[in-house]
C-alpha cells in the first residue's frame, strides 16, 4: 500500500468514497506519521488518538452505507485556538492550564457534520500573536523545510541516481539540505507544519494580521482568510474580534477549496456572521480568466525587498497575462500605514479581549494576599512576553486622554485603507497580486527579530491591509528561492468574492506546480 | 509620545499585570518601540474621515429577548480552578 498520507483531501475523497481505502486505514497512516515527525517538528500539542478511531469508524460505517459527507473520513489537524469540546483547548498559553471547554466551536462542529476526523490540536503563537509560531507556551514548531545549497560534483565515472542528474561534462548538480532549523512562519505554524509536512490532510487556522497567509507561504501551503463574517468566530479563542477570521490551510487549491466550503456558514451564535450562502468553491477551479483585470500595487514594492521576491511577483504577472488577464498597475496609497494602524487597533482589542483571564473562571490561578494580587500574579505568570507586550500597549491606547490620538486616529485610517481598496474595485480590479511575504522562511532565534519586536511585525506588511479592509485573501505557492526555499504569491479579492481567489490562485498553481519539502525528519 | 518607567508601571497596574523593575524597565524600551513605530500615523491627513465601527456594512443583528440557553451552571463552573455548589471561590473581596 502506498503512502496515505501523501493523497490530497480530493484524491483521499475519491479513494474513501469507491471503497478503495477506509477511513480507518487513513487515519492509522496519519496517527503513526505524527508518532514519528512531531518530537522533531513538534506541530502538535495535544493528539487525540482515541477520538480519532472513533470518528473514523464512524466514518467507515456512514461510507459504506453511501452516506458519507463532504470530508467523510478525511482526517484533519485543528489549531488550539478553536473550543473542541472535552480537548484541549489552550491557545497554546499557560493562562489556559487544563482548559477543556464544554462546547465546540462552530467552525470545527460544521467539519465534524460533514464527517471530517480530528487527529489533535496544533501548536501556534500563544494566543495567535507571532509570525514565527517562537511565542508558543509549548515551544516553537520547526519547519519541515530547510535551506539548501546546489554543490556541482565532477563525476569519475557517468553515474545517475540518489536525486541528481547527470550533466553533459560528467559532472553532477545535487541540492545538499542544511541542517539550520527554520520557523514555519505563525501564528498558525502548527497548521502550515503538519500540513507540509504530511500530518495531517488539511488543517484549519486563524488569521488576525497574516497568520494563515505568511506560514502558508514558508511551508510551500496554501492559505486562505476569508472575508471577515464568512467563517463564525463562536467559539474560537478571541484576539482582535474586528480582524480575526478563521479559514483552512491545505496542501493544493482544490483542498482549500473543499475544506473551506464546510467551515463556513452563517452563525446566529456570532453576529458578524454574514447572511450569505455557502456557495461551492471548488466550481470555481478550472474556469478561465481570460479578461480578468488584476490590479499591480506600486506600494507592495517596498524598499530592501529582496530580488527573487521580485522576480516571483514578475513571474505571477506573467502566468496570468498568458492565461488572458488583463494586468493594471493600481495605486494603494495608504498601504504603508495598514502596519502601525493594526499594532494600535489589534493590541486594542487584545487587551479588552484577554481581560477575561483572571485567574477565577479558568486556565492558571496563582494565589495572592488578597483578590487584586491574585489576578496579577495570574496574569503576570500565565502570559508570555508577547502577549503581555500587546496588552500592556493595548491599555495604553486605550487609556484616559490617548484613546483618540491613537485608537481613533488608527481607525480612521483603517477606513481610508478600506476605502482604498473599494476605489480600485469600483474602477473594475477584479482581483490583486501581490507578493505573500518579504523574505522566505527565517532561522528559530533570529537574533535581529528578538532584539526589535518591530522587525518580526513586519513579516506581515503584504497581508495586514486585508485584515484591515476585513477582505478576502488567499497565498498561493509560486516558487522556490536560489536557497529552496518556497515562496507565496497572494491575491486579495472583493468581499465574498472568495471564488474569484480559488479561480486565479488554481491558474498560476497549474503553473507553478506544487512544493513538498524534502523529508529530514 | 513615548512612556517613562512610571507610567509602563502605572499600565501594568491597570492592566492587572504583576511587573518586576527589571520587567518594567525592558517593557519601556520594548513599548517605545512600538509607540515609534506607530507615531507615522499622525502624518496622514483625517479630516472628515469617520472612524470604522463596522467591517462589513450589515444591519445589527437582533433576535426576540427571550432565553435561548441555559441550566448548564455545572458546565460554566467545571474550568474554574476554585468551586463550591456551583460557584466561583475568589479570595475574599468585601470585609
Amino acid at each position: 500500500m502506498s503512502d496515505l498520507t501523501r493523497l490530497t483531501i480530493s484524491q483521499a475523497r475519491a479513494k474513501l468514497r469507491g471503497k478503495e481505502i477506509t477511513a480507518t486505514e487513513i487515519t492509522e497512516a496519519y496517527l503513526s506519521a505524527i508518532d514519528r515527525a512531531n518530537p522533531a517538528l513538534n506541530a502538535y500539542v495535544a493528539v487525540t488518538g482515541d477520538r480519532a478511531r472513533d470518528m473514523a469508524k464512524a466514518s467507515d460505517a456512514r461510507l459504506v452505507k453511501g452516506e458519507g459527507g463532504a470530508l467523510e473520513g478525511i482526517p484533519l489537524g485543528i489549531k488550539d485556538l478553536f473550543g473542541t469540546e472535552g480537548v484541549h483547548t489552550q491557545a497554546c498559553s499557560h493562562v489556559l492550564d487544563g482548559f477543556k471547554p464544554r462546547y465546540e466551536s462552530t467552525v470545527t462542529a460544521n467539519l465534524w457534520a460533514d464527517g471530517a476526523v480530528m487527529l489533535g490540536k496544533l501548536n501556534m503563537d500563544e494566543f495567535a500573536m507571532g509570525s514565527s509560531n517562537e511565542t508558543s507556551y509549548y515551544g516553537p514548531v520547526i519547519n519541515p523545510w530547510r535551506r539548501s545549497r546546489l554543490d556541482t560534483v565532477v563525476m569519475p565515472t557517468t553515474h545517475q541516481g540518489d536525486g541528481g542528474f547527470v550533466t553533459a561534462g560528467g559532472t553532477k548538480t545535487q541540492r545538499t539540505l542544511d541542517n539550520a532549523q527554520l520557523v514555519p512562519g505563525g501564528s498558525s505554524g502548527g497548521s502550515a507544519t503538519a500540513v507540509s509536512a504530511f500530518l495531517c490532510a488539511g488543517a484549519t487556522a486563524t488569521d488576525t494580521g497574516g497568520s494563515i497567509r505568511q506560514p502558508a507561504a514558508f511551508t510551500g501551503t496554501v492559505g486562505i482568510k476569508p472575508t471577515y463574517g464568512r467563517c463564525s468566530r463562536w467559539g474560537i479563542v478571541a484576539f482582535a474580534s474586528s480582524l480575526d477570521q478563521a479559514g483552512p490551510i491545505a496542501r493544493d487549491v482544490r483542498d482549500a477549496a473543499i475544506l473551506l466550503r464546510s467551515m463556513a456558514s452563517v452563525d446566529p451564535k456570532d453576529t458578524t456572521s454574514v447572511d450569505r450562502p455557502v456557495p461551492d468553491y471548488e466550481a470555481a477551479i478550472g474556469k478561465p480568466i481570460k479578461g480578468m483585470k488584476v490590479g499591480i500595487p506600486k506600494e507592495y514594492r517596498v524598499d530592501g525587498m529582496p530580488e527573487e521576491i521580485e522576480a516571483l511577483w514578475q513571474k505571477g504577472i506573467a502566468w496570468l497575462r498568458d492565461a488572458g488577464a488583463e494586468i493594471v498597475d493600481i495605486s494603494l496609497p495608504h498601504t504603508k500605514y495598514a502596519l502601525p494602524a493594526y499594532y494600535i487597533v489589534a493590541p486594542a482589542e487584545a487587551s479588552s479581549n484577554l481581560a477575561r483571564y483572571d485567574g477565577v473562571r479558568y486556565g492558571l490561578r496563582v494565589p495572592g494576599k488578597d483578590i487584586v494580587e491574585m489576578y496579577e500574579k495570574t496574569r503576570a505568570a500565565g502570559f508570555g512576553r508577547e502577549v503581555k507586550r500587546r496588552i500592556m500597549i493595548g491599555t495604553y491606547v486605550l487609556s484616559a486622554g490617548y484613546y483618540d490620538a491613537y485608537y481613533l486616529q488608527a481607525q480612521k485610517v483603517r477606513n481610508l485603507i478600506k476605502r482604498d481598496f473599494e476605489n480600485v474595485f469600483a474602477a473594475g480590479v477584479d482581483v490583486i497580486l501581490t507578493p505573500a511575504t518579504p523574505s522566505a522562511a527565517f532561522g528559530i532565534a533570529d537574533e535581529d527579530m528578538a532584539a526589535d519586536p518591530v522587525k518580526m511585525y513586519l513579516n506581515d506588511i503584504f497581508t495586514v491591509t486585508v485584515n484591515m479592509a476585513g477582505l478576502p485573501g488567499i497565498a498561493v505557492p509560486a516558487g522556490l528561492d536560489p536557497k529552496g526555499l518556497p515562496l507565496g504569491l497572494q491575491l486579495i479579492g472583493r468581499p465574498f468574492e472568495e471564488e474569484t481567489l480559488f479561480q486565479t490562485a488554481a491558474v498560476i498553481e497549474q503553473a507553478a506546480g506544487t512544493f513538498q519539502p524534502e523529508k529530514w525528519w | 509620545m513615548s512612556v517613562d518607567l512610571q507610567t509602563v508601571k502605572r499600565v501594568a497596574r491597570l492592566a492587572r499585570i504583576a511587573v518586576s523593575e527589571e520587567d518594567a524597565e525592558r517593557m519601556t524600551g520594548e513599548l517605545n518601540a512600538i509607540l515609534g513605530f506607530v507615531e507615522q500615523l499622525n502624518e496622514v491627513d483625517v479630516s472628515g474621515v469617520e472612524p470604522m465601527t463596522s467591517v462589513t456594512p450589515m444591519e445589527m443583528k437582533k433576535r426576540q429577548d427571550v432565553v435561548t440557553d441555559g441550566s448548564k451552571a455545572a458546565d460554566i463552573v467545571a474550568n474554574a480552578p476554585a468551586t463550591e455548589e456551583n460557584f466561583f471561590l475568589v479570595p475574599k473581596v468585601v470585609e
